[in-house]
């Protein structure tokens, strides 16, 4: 029906921004009016937060593993194998678990939030909730963005647990530390500056991956490419905003803490 | 606009003494340099069905959508219950949303609910009906109207075009709306569903007093739905009157729509 007119790719940028600035109030606006859809955010945290569980686990788990196998020869070369603990506990805590997860989130959930909102488009259910009355903003953007926002960084929190076991393992096939002094020593080298900036940019990733796959379905084209290009366009954003994200926490997390 | 006069002993156009609904006058509509609207007026009046013909790509989507406030015009007027419609703000579109049905080409129904969900939707979030007692009781009864009762827990995906269609007119009516927009909703099925749906658009009509806009292609649906029809072309509006006027019709573009009707 719409003729494909040529606009600049500046003028583009500047409305895309535009958008997502009027997406991002509208979210706002619509946590705080009207009622909150519990089950719908509910139904969103199972689908988000348990069913990714098992990849997060996973993928946790042999980082945490890889971690001590790639570390190891090094540290044995310096003498310092018994710091093999600290510095995996630090540099999984502090950065390479909350990258990791919400990267592996990012493919995951804001793909198939992308993919969804996309396809609802095509299919003209959107088109449907709105004329009836219905918000479509408070029942599917609200509670899977808030979603998002809360499950990501539980899977975060979990998927450290477990990279950090993982890592114990891996330590226990050329060497040999009970579990007791591993985690005494794990305990003892974390401190609150490693895991509290840590989780609160987890946060913000979590925000990034919801919105970022809301927004991208939500202004998806009326064609079925469109729905893929909604998925592959929602992982790559998600993506490269939790690597912008994670370099503004680092500094700002430098300049707080280790000065 | 050639609009038909001869009589006809069968349908008359309405009477014109009812309340008028939707009042469009001279309403524009473009997409880049392409006008789709160039010149659109129209009245509908309280009860009345009115078929809306036309080539695809000639706006009769646009018009509705228009109505619906799903897209603003870029000139003229659409006044629903006398208000109009691009001159309301948010909470006034969704309060005559409510009164308003839509029923989409593919039936739009929210393919991650069962057909009971989807009912229960506009219920629960709409009208913010919260007695599971009625809610169930209006369901059912929607769907029964339609002929789905036995559908009510199946995903739509297990359902057949027809069935889709028929679970969209219900989630429609189930409102109770008094305006119903139809957007082809024969479009793709069999000449028997067709038929169906045709005959439960007339009832609706009969039974909840709506009044209904029909986008459609097919000529036997204008036949049994329509108590006027109305044929656009290129923007504008060429001919209005009964099927069996504009049937008769010697203007050569009308004619070309009913010349495999006998």
């Amino acid at each position: 029906m719409s003729e494909e007119v040529a606009i600049p790719a500046w003028k583009k940028w500047f409305e895309e921004i535009g958008d997502q600035v009027g997406f991002f109030v509208q979210f706002f606006k619509n946590i705080f009016t009207g009622g909150f859809e519990w089950s719908e955010f509910v139904r969103q945290c199972y689908e988000i937060g348990y069913r990714s569980m098992m990849l997060v686990g996973v993928t946790s788990f042999i980082m945490g593993v890889v971690l001590i196998l790639q570390l190891r020869p090094t540290l044995v070369t310096f003498g310092a194998a018994s710091m093999l603990p600290k510095t995996l506990s630090v540099s999984f805590v502090r950065e390479i678990g909350p990258v990791i997860i919400a990267i592996i989130c990012a493919g995951k959930i804001a793909s198939s939030i992308g993919a969804e909102l996309g396809s609802m488009k095509v299919t003209e259910q959107l088109d449907a909730m709105e004329v009836s009355g219905a918000n479509p903003t408070q029942y599917l953007v609200v509670t899977r963005i808030l979603a998002t926002t809360f499950m990501v960084p539980l899977l975060s929190v979990i998927g450290d647990a477990i990279g950090l076991f993982g890592g114990f393992l891996a330590l226990n096939i050329r060497d040999s530390m009970s579990f007791s002094l591993y985690f005494t020593k794990i305990v003892a080298s974390l401190d609150f500056t490693d895991f509290l900036p840590a989780f609160i940019k987890t946060i913000f990733f979590g925000f990034a991956i919801g919105f970022v796959g809301c927004y991208k379905g939500f202004h998806s084209n009326k064609g079925t490419e469109s729905v893929g290009i909604a998925a592959n366009s929602a992982v790559v954003t998600a993506s490269l905003w939790i690597f912008v994200i994670d370099a503004i926490a680092v500094q700002i997390t430098s300049l707080l803490f280790y000065k | 606009m050639a609009e038909v006069k001869e009589n006809s002993k069968q349908k008359q156009p309405s009477t014109k003494k009812e309340e008028v609904v939707i009042a469009i006058k001279g309403l524009k509509k473009s997409f880049g340099e392409k006008h789709v609207l160039k010149n659109i007026n129209l009245e509908v009046h309280r009860g009345e069905n009115v078929v809306i013909l036309g080539r695809s790509g000639t706006g009769k989507s646009v018009t509705i959508q228009c109505i619906i406030g799903m897209l603003k015009p870029d000139g003229g007027t659409v006044k629903v219950f006398g208000d109009d419609v691009a001159e309301m703000n948010e909470k006034e579109l969704k309060e005559l949303r409510i009164k308003m049905g839509f029923l989409f080409q593919s039936g739009a129904l929210y393919d991650s609910m069962s057909v009971r969900e989807n009912l229960e939707f506009p219920l629960t979030r709409v009208l913010k009906i919260k007695d599971q007692a009625e809610i169930d009781k209006r369901v059912e009864e929607a769907l029964e109207s339609v002929g789905l009762l036995d559908a009510i827990d199946k995903m739509p995906s297990d359902l057949s075009g027809g069935m889709r269609k028929r679970a969209g007119l219900a989630r429609t009516i189930i409102v109770e709306p008094e305006i119903i927009l139809y957007d082809e909703p024969t479009t793709g099925l069999d000449p028997i569903t067709s038929r169906e749906i045709s005959d439960l658009i007339l009832s609706i009509q009969k039974k909840q007093k709506t009044t209904s806009i029909i986008i459609t292609h097919d000529m036997e649906c204008a036949r049994i739905a329509s108590d006027r029809v109305v044929i656009m072309n290129d923007g504008e509006y060429l001919a209005e009157g009964t099927f069996d006027q504009l049937h008769k019709s010697k203007d050569k573009i009308v004619g070309s729509y009913f010349q495999d009707i006998l």
